[in-house]
């Protein structure tokens, strides 16, 4: 814990731990108690896909900065592009879920608990996994605009970890939303 | 009478004269939680002030004994880093005082929540709305407001009233600081607490938890009356409305003008349930949640515009020509 | 022994930029810690001003029984506004600001960590504050005080939900409070980051001021407190304009939920603005009593085991919620826990002042007053922990006294005593003494004749949160005594900015150390030049600045 960064890093992913654990604390405790609607066992099936393609994400975000520490730059940013691009297959299976349940299911936030803690925990950590998409998009490009250099390689490893909480909030939201809540 | 309640009265006229008969002291309690609440808070009270003596003491002993005199001629005194023995010792007590409060406390809190319901006890139901309270005695068929009358449950045979809780809106919160510690009414959520008023007499107590414009209008009166009053008032309010023929005219009004959307008179076609039970209006002896004496100008002022004795009231000004109103009021002034 | 720059004079600036608005610009450019830190405190210091003004209107309102000063409505703003005014926008941002400016000082760093991330901490804030207040000029504008919120501080569901709140007041309350958190929420991360890896060399974690210590365990509690208010918030976005129904009972929603979020917040959130007070008194006491605090080991522990059991009691606000047995006992072992590690910082400071020469400087006035003040406060905290005894109290006007003891008789006590002390670290010169000395007893009669008597009030039976109460209840009279303190206190604080403005411009000159004091902001210029030190210090112990000037018997051995 010898630079800043990493202490700022990880007291950020602290501040975002606690303000994601009240949403899954609000999802269990709402969990059965919707009065109307569809229910998760009805709607829900497990993204198996969109979860092999973020946790994969997890490995060559960690295959890039492990490159980049080696001085191979243009390797890096492969990497970083691979990523970049199972992030999007992610969201593109959230959107893909998310359609289906509004314009088949009829499931949104409005008519029962079950809707409305579903979005709000999914979407509050889709929306974290587009920031972090916008900035390993970023790195991606200086990567290849040569403007990203080795000496950076401990920020890239920040933005790395930050990539892993994203990730291991989708370990935890596909726990209690997909297998405890269905 | 007994010791006990002998001792209640004089303390009552005695010792607590200096607080005029509608305060509502919790330090007046007139109902077992609210006495056991003032038992525990006297052994709390003497532990505090115990500590604030001591430590205050010592404070104002080290500002006075150790402040710079004029004479002083400038050297730093000794410099003392700590003292292991010490500091476990004032941490040692207070714990130790904790854990013999935390005990106390407790055996108060599960006396007073976990207490069973007695087979003779009765059971009310109090729905807090904004901003005054529906009360209902369902295995007596009653429906009244803002006032709550119970039997005295006398010590040698007691009959406390259980009191359901709910809410029809937002938060409130149900306080009476003679009879009981306040307990929150809750949309959603069903609370329970309990009363046994050892002596006959009306205590006053109000709302106590935010809810909106008029949370300082929601006042409470529980009216204790002896076992035979009890039953008497529970006579007159479960018979219909009084039916007056020279009060039809008003009734008519009454019918026509929308207020039976609100209101129920039992006995009459009106059930309405947003607003309070009419059926016994004049046994009540405020408007509007205590906000008004219930006389009829009073009455009056209220039916034509709620709001010029309560704004921000949620019952509509009815807008009732005067002939009308005179009719109408002159109505509702039959409701005994 | 130490080796420590000694002071110096103040080299001048290299580029000079002269007239009004290139100062000004300077000033909303700067991302330097020192200037950030003034910004904080004065922009606190004046919604101060207009919050005790908004108090003032109700003490007004409330003097007499069936008063009609103002309308339920307007009141009902007008303790919102107050609230929120107050623990927000007074209470965080000074504390901030204090931190801002000295825990880089006191470690010997150029800056904080992260200097542009402090900025837009600063700025979050302030722009939240003034949502907030541009409320008031919505809906009708300033008559009936517009759109100001008007659902209470801690703003409980479902009374903020659409039906019962219509129109946009409660939004302003959400959004400004929202932004607000998050500049919060980087100012803690940016004071953990510079505590953690940017004391100067020889200063290890045990050799750190106590006030840094103490700015670290609140940092570490905002860090993990705040967000849960943002996520309640958001929760409270989704429902009021997605329709959603996390609070809206009538759907299924949780009333005790939203409590239960807020106050997982809001407890620690007031030992967020208490502990920096301790904070301050831990460095002013010392000083003033001319000895080194009593038990520096034992005071760290205590503050460390107070930032983790803040987290642990926050359900003794819900005592009357009807949580049911188990619960409230388990709450009220927690609460009255962490009596114990406050209890102890109060025998720490008065140990300290034992067997000292206190010399009754105005920061010492304050600190004194602070001593039995907080420890009515304290006091009055365990008879709430108590809970039978909560059920009469809480939600009456012994909570508002309680509560009150410790946020005014207890942080702003503090934070005055700390402004006359760093005030002279800060701008060179030192503040009036007399004028202080008015100030200190002017406030203390204002404050203890406002407050005190709200006690006994509430033990009567008074409710919070109420614009009038009728007459035959027996509270008049303590209300009346209550409102009288209002001048008092308002004629301290005028004289407080009477004091700032002459000493501004003619205070004594202070010099690097007018208090004598040890920890290290003192080792440089008033004002310190931007960079702070000229080289960076190397410490050997607790107290940097007592080795220098006795060189015979420095601290190191004795720690």
């Amino acid at each position: 814990m010898s630079s800043r960064g990493r202490v700022g890093m990880i007291c950020l992913i602290t501040a975002e731990a606690s303000l994601f654990a009240v949403f899954v604390v609000a999802y269990l405790y709402d969990l059965g108690k919707s009065l109307s609607g569809p229910s998760p066992g009805e709607v829900l099936s497990v993204p198996v896909l969109g979860t092999i393609c973020l946790l994969s994400s997890s490995v060559t975000v960690a295959l890039a900065v492990r490159a980049l520490g080696r001085g191979a730059v243009r390797r890096s940013g492969a990497w970083l592009l691979a990523t970049v691009l199972l992030a999007i297959a992610f969201l593109t299976g959230t959107a893909t879920e998310w359609f289906r349940l509004i314009t088949r299911e009829g499931l949104t936030i409005c008519p029962n608990l079950f809707g409305m803690t579903f979005y709000a925990l999914v979407g509050l950590h889709a929306s974290h996994v587009v920031v972090g998409l916008v900035m390993l998009a970023l790195i991606s490009v200086f990567a290849w605009s040569r403007a990203l250099r080795p000496s950076h390689a401990e920020r890239v490893e920040l933005v790395s970890w930050y990539w892993h909480f994203v990730d291991a909030v989708w370990v935890v939201v596909l726990t209690v939303v997909y297998v405890i809540g269905r | 009478m007994g010791r006990r309640s002998r001792r209640d009265a004089a303390i009552a006229g005695g010792t607590y004269a200096m607080i005029p008969i509608r305060t509502p002291s919790i330090f007046a309690p007139a109902s077992t939680p609210a006495f056991a609440i003032r038992e525990l808070s006297f052994l709390v009270l003497a532990l505090v002030m115990f500590i604030f003596v001591v430590v205050a003491g010592l404070t104002v002993y080290a500002i006075v004994r150790f402040r710079r005199r004029p004479g002083d001629d400038g050297r730093e005194p000794p410099q003392v880093y700590g003292s292991t023995q010490i500091e476990l010792a004032w941490t040692l007590v207070p714990f130790l005082i904790v854990v013999v409060l935390f005990l106390t406390t407790t055996r108060y809190i599960f006396a007073i929540e976990t207490r069973a319901r007695a087979a003779n006890a009765l059971e009310v139901t109090v729905v807090g709305n904004q901003w005054w309270w529906e009360i209902r005695y369902p295995a007596l068929g009653i429906v009244t407001a803002n006032e709550l009358h119970v039997p005295v449950s006398d010590p040698a045979e007691p009959r406390p009233t259980f009191i359901t809780l709910q809410s029809a809106d937002v938060i409130h919160s149900f306080w009476i600081p003679q009879l009981a510690g306040k307990t929150d009414v809750i949309p959603g959520k069903t609370n329970r607490m309990w009363i046994d008023p050892r002596t006959p007499g009306t205590y006053v107590g109000q709302c106590a938890e935010f809810c909106g414009v008029q949370h300082a209008g929601m006042l409470l009166t529980v009216t204790v009356h002896p076992k035979e009053e009890f039953a008497r008032w529970v006579a007159a309010q479960q018979a219909a409305a009084v039916d007056v023929p020279e009060a039809r005219a008003g009734r008519d009004v009454f019918t026509s003008v929308a207020c039976v959307n609100c209101h129920t008179v039992r006995g009459t076609p009106a059930n309405g349930v947003f607003g309070p039970d009419l059926t016994h209006l004049m046994s009540r002896a405020t408007l509007g949640a205590g906000v008004a004496p219930n006389t009829p100008k009073n009455l009056r002022a209220w039916v034509n515009d709620p709001a010029s004795l309560k704004p921000g009231a949620l019952m509509p000004a009815m807008k009732v020509s005067g002939d009308e109103l005179d009719r109408l009021v002159a109505y509702l002034v039959t409701l005994r | 022994m130490s080796v420590l720059s000694p002071p110096f004079a103040t080299p001048a600036p290299a580029t000079v930029r002269t007239g009004g608005l290139a100062r000004l610009h300077e000033w909303v450019v700067t991302v330097d810690h020192k200037r950030l830190g003034v910004m904080y405190v004065v922009a606190g210091l004046a919604f101060f001003v207009i919050a005790g003004l908004e108090a003032s209107v109700i003490r007004w309102q409330l003097a007499v029984a069936g008063n009609s000063v103002v309308s339920p409505q307007v009141f009902n703003r007008l303790f919102t506004v107050h609230g929120t005014t107050m623990v927000f926008m007074v209470g965080i941002p000074i504390v901030f600001g204090f931190a801002n400016y000295l825990v880089p000082l006191m470690i010997g760093a150029r800056d904080l960590a992260f200097p542009r991330l402090n900025a837009f901490g600063f700025w979050a804030f302030l722009f939240g504050g003034l949502l907030l207040y541009f409320s008031f000029l919505g809906g009708d504008g300033l008559y009936g005080a517009g759109s100001a919120p008007d659902v209470g501080w801690f703003a409980y569901a479902p009374l903020t939900e659409r039906a019962f709140s219509p129109g946009n007041s409660t939004d302003y309350w959400n959004l400004s409070i929202l932004v607000m958190g998050f500049g919060t929420v980087a100012t803690s991360i940016n004071l953990i980051a510079t505590t953690l890896v940017m004391r100067c060399r020889g200063m290890s974690l045990g050799r750190m001021p106590l006030y840094v210590w103490m700015m670290l365990v609140v940092s570490g509690m905002t860090v993990l407190a705040l967000p849960p208010l943002s996520a309640a918030q958001i929760m409270l976005l989704l429902d009021r304009f997605l329709g959603a129904h996390f609070f809206d009972t009538q759907a299924g929603g949780s009333a005790v939920m939203w409590q239960h979020f807020f106050w997982f917040f809001g407890h620690p959130e007031v030992y967020i603005l208490m502990v920096p007070g301790f904070a301050m008194v831990s460095e002013i006491i010392p000083v003033f009593s001319r000895k080194v605090i009593f038990g520096y080991p034992m005071v760290v522990a205590a503050s460390l085991a107070i930032g983790f059991l803040a987290m642990t009691v926050w359900a003794h606000h819900m005592f009357a919620v009807g949580m049911g047995a188990p619960l409230n006992s388990a709450f009220a072992a927690s609460t009255m826990l962490i009596s114990v590690p406050t209890g102890i910082k109060i025998f720490n400071w008065v140990a300290t002042m034992y067997g000292g020469r206190i010399r009754f400087a105005t920061p010492m006035l304050f600190a004194c007053g602070f001593l039995f003040q907080f420890l009515c406060a304290g006091l009055t905290g365990i008879m709430l922990s108590v809970v039978p005894f909560n059920w009469q109290l809480t939600d009456s006007y012994f909570v508002v006294a309680h509560f009150h003891f410790v946020l005014v008789g207890g942080l702003i006590f503090t934070v005055f005593g700390a402004i006359y002390y760093w005030f002279p670290k800060v701008t060179g010169r030192l503040l009036s003494e007399r004028l202080g000395r008015w100030h200190f007893w002017l406030f203390v009669v204002g404050f203890n004749l406002t407050f005190l008597p709200l006690h006994w009030a509430g033990m009567l039976g008074m409710p919070r949160r109420i614009y009038t109460y009728p007459a035959d209840r027996g509270w008049d009279l303590w209300n009346l005594i209550a409102s009288l303190g209002v001048p008092f206190q308002a004629a301290a604080v005028v004289v407080f900015l009477i004091n700032v403005g002459i000493s501004l411009r003619r205070g004594q000159r202070a010099g690097d150390d007018p208090w004598d004091a040890w920890t290290l902001e003192w080792a440089t210029a008033s004002p310190p030049p931007p960079y702070n030190f000229e080289t960076a210090p190397v410490v050997a112990s607790r107290r940097p600045l007592w080795d220098l000037k006795h060189p015979d018997d420095p601290d190191g051995p004795h720690e």
